[in-house]
């Protein structure tokens, strides 16, 4: 029986993260002129840890047990980008920073995307044999 | 949250880029109606934005983000007084009133809400782009 979470595992999370951290991206480019408004990011590194935390910890457990690590990013802390320098009214979103944040994040995406699609149609070739 | 919220997040940031635009038209299309007196002078108006976020607490983050505008202040700066006794709205000492209205600023202004305008349409057509993508998932 093939386990489809095991299959897809990373690339299935980390689609989800980019997803999130596109949001997160937005609304720091939204807020571009907001006083006060402090840019905001996802810290990846952190939420792969915890990914990759949970799938030991569940190692052991029942084959039953219901998984949680269907969202390993619910409780993803969000934090404050460090910018060097504001703005008068107390804004630090940086429009080149947040620009070149927010295409990485687009090529990474379709990185995961590309990964899935790899990953998807080599399943359906063994599936039918071919 | 979601990346479905992208397209809430840049549409807020296209409807205050857009209020900004027209308070600056405006002000620059009023900047030489002349008046009586300092009172019913144009005075000179800007939009101020606000996060939705920073309404919310932490464990809400995400789930209406975005920016909206709060407000439309007058700007308090006088009029500027011109000595014209011959103009008929001329007071009677024979001064008119026309707005501050600093046509530098509102043109840097106009450039700023133009280029985050686009900034936030660039983001929206990524994303349509990527959610394209996404729904043709597994079909290759």
């Amino acid at each position: 029986m093939i386990d489809f979470d095991k299959v897809l595992g990373f690339h299935a999370q980390a689609l989800k993260m980019r997803g999130e951290r596109s949001e997160v991206l937005a609304n720091n480019l939204a807020n571009v002129d907001t006083p006060g408004f402090k840019a905001r990011d996802l810290d990846f590194k952190e939420a792969m840890q915890r990914f990759n935390g949970e799938l030991t910890a569940m190692s052991g457990d029942k084959p039953n047990h219901i998984s949680s690590q269907n969202d390993p990013f619910g409780m993803m802390s969000i934090k404050f980008r460090p910018t060097l320098e504001s703005s008068l009214d107390g804004n630090n979103v940086d429009k080149d920073i947040e620009t070149v944040a927010f295409s990485k994040n687009t090529f990474d995406y379709q990185t995961s995307l590309t990964y899935l699609n790899g990953t998807i149609s080599g399943l359906r070739k063994a599936i039918k044999g071919e | 949250m979601s990346i479905y919220n992208v397209f809430d997040i840049a549409a807020s940031g296209m409807k205050a880029q857009s209020v900004r635009l027209t308070t600056t038209a405006s002000n620059m299309s009023n900047a030489n109606v002349i008046s009586g007196s300092q009172e019913a002078a144009y005075k000179p108006k800007y939009p101020v934005f606000s996060s939705v976020l920073a309404e919310l607490n932490d464990t809400e983050f995400g789930k209406q983000p975005g920016v909206k505008v709060d407000g439309i202040y007058q700007s308090n700066l006088p009029a500027i007084k011109r000595y014209q006794p011959s103009h008929p709205l001329a007071n009677k000492e024979g001064y008119v009133f026309t707005p501050n209205v600093n046509m530098v600023e509102e043109m840097t202004n106009m450039m700023s809400a133009s280029k985050a305008y686009r900034m936030n349409v660039e983001i929206l057509s990524t994303t349509k782009e990527l959610m394209a993508q996404t729904l043709q998932l597994g079909k290759s």
